[in-house]
């Protein structure tokens, strides 16, 4: 066997990720490990190599959830809420695309509602939205999603809690150490300074990178309003600094 | 305009580094995105699931199984488990197919109403070398999402029929407490129609802490 090379990843920087300990986010409280995460100075195969779905077959409309779950036939069975386009790049830290890469979302509908047995919001479902969405970053990292901007729910955190409209995303870059689930939120939503998981972020920075923008230009003129959401993945070491020491 | 954050702000353009996305929790409802049979959504013709291996694929047939638990004692109903591991011949295989007899990664997730039992069809990895060409223990990579995990924990599960190549993996070893090591160490038992199941229960605070590593 040979020894095994594999581009490296610029380290985590473990204070800018929120802590595992956040008791403002009360969930985090037990289930927050105690002991000291062990790191590994020399990472390995497992680590610096990661599943890379360019072959996975994805449906015509996964990435359009005002399609996906529709009932009726395009007329009469769109989603009730506003509609938007949630675009952007993946770029790993050093500004390069990752290209064919996974990105799933998932989210509530219009009203504050998932669609999931274990929600039990008195806002209703809606028949025509299902609210998850999947798809792979072109060449230059882009994705796309067309849906309904999710609403705001409450939820038993402080006595009243209530979520910011968020989208929650999921990317897998290119190995195990670039896997990432975070959420997106949208920018001038008056909730985000007061959620107790947008607090468990320490820098007003982070909730910045977190946050979409509006993109008036991008939008469909009496179809859909865009927003921009980018996404970095650890930046992957080129072979002059991955050869080093 | 997009909204990235450069690591050093007085960076030139050309020679910026730009700050990760921060993670944020995956949140209860995890499922409805990544394990969509658990939310009770249906399917769409391909899925990422919990069968990693079919009968055809190289290597002894196994399952992985375990409950996680919190710093109460309480199970983890709600945890969202993805799977990375090498073929019976130590080679991780990259490309995910719906097809493939056996594909390195998977995600497995507790019924909503169920024991929180997790689960993953499998065979038994092949060692593999580290980075420094010393050979590691087979062992499956696994990270935990769930409600209240603000960023993904990563541990390693390994085999406890694997004394002698547990003993030497650089990775156990960097482990420094003994008592720690073992919380790494997947106990057999009999498995469903012959096949060898591995138990792997996952403590994510206090008494048992399951190690979890940062790389
Ligand atoms: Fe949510």
């Amino acid at each position: 066997m040979t020894r095994p090379t594999h581009p490296r990843y610029l380290q985590r920087d473990r204070r800018w990720h929120p802590p595992a300990y956040a008791p403002g986010y009360k969930t985090s409280v037990p289930r927050s490990p105690r002991q000291a995460l062990v790191s590994l100075q020399n990472p390995t195969a497992t680590e610096l190599t990661g599943p890379s779905f360019e072959r996975m077959t994805l449906g015509p409309h996964d990435n359009d959830l005002l399609m996906n779950f529709r009932q009726g036939t395009e007329h009469d069975g769109l989603p009730v809420g506003e509609r938007i386009m949630v675009f952007g790049r993946v770029l790993d830290q050093f500004g390069k695309p990752v290209p064919q890469t996974l990105v799933e979302m998932w989210q509530a509908n219009a009203g504050g509602r998932y669609r999931h047995k274990k929600d039990q919001y008195l806002a209703p479902l809606d028949p025509n939205f299902g609210g998850v969405g999947r798809t792979i970053t072109d060449e230059q990292g882009w994705y796309r999603f067309r849906t309904v901007r999710p609403g705001p729910y409450p939820w038993p955190n402080d006595v009243n809690s209530w979520r910011p409209a968020h989208i929650h995303m999921s990317v897998m870059g290119p190995a195990l150490s670039s896997r990432l689930i975070t959420q997106l939120y949208f920018e001038g939503d008056p909730l985000i300074p007061h959620c107790p998981i947008v607090h468990t972020l320490n820098d007003p920075d982070a909730v910045r990178t977190l946050t979409a923008k509006l993109d008036l230009a991008r939008s469909r003129p009496m179809d859909a309003l865009a927003y921009r959401f980018d996404i970095v993945t650890r930046g992957q070491f080129q072979t002059y600094f991955e050869n080093q020491g | 305009m997009s909204q990235l954050i450069p690591l050093d702000p007085a960076a030139t353009p050309g020679d910026l580094i730009y700050r990760e996305s921060p993670s944020q929790t995956a949140g209860p409802y995890v499922h409805i995105g990544l394990a969509l049979e658990v939310a009770g959504l249906p399917l769409r013709e391909v899925e990422i699931g919990n069968t990693m291996a079919t009968d055809q694929a190289d290597g002894t047939p196994i399952e992985l199984v375990g409950t996680v638990f919190d710093g109460n004692g309480d199970i983890v109903r709600d945890v969202f488990i993805e799977a990375w591991q090498a073929d019976a011949d130590g080679t991780y295989q990259s490309a995910w197919q719906h097809d493939n007899v056996f594909n390195s990664f998977g995600r497995a997730a507790p019924d909503a109403f169920g024991e929180g039992q997790w689960r993953f069809h499998t065979i038994k990895p092949g060692a593999c070398l580290d980075a420094r060409g010393q050979l590691m223990a087979p062992h499956v990579a696994l990270s935990v999402f769930a409600r209240g995990i603000n960023i993904a924990l990563h541990t390693r599960l390994y085999f406890g029929d694997e004394t002698r190549a547990n003993e030497s993996c650089p990775v156990l070893n960097a482990v420094e407490s003994p008592a720690r090591r073992r919380t790494l160490i997947a106990t057999p038992e009999p498995g469903d129609s012959g096949r060898i199941r591995y138990r792997f229960d996952i403590v994510l605070q206090g008494e048992g802490e399951t190690v979890f590593f940062d790389f």
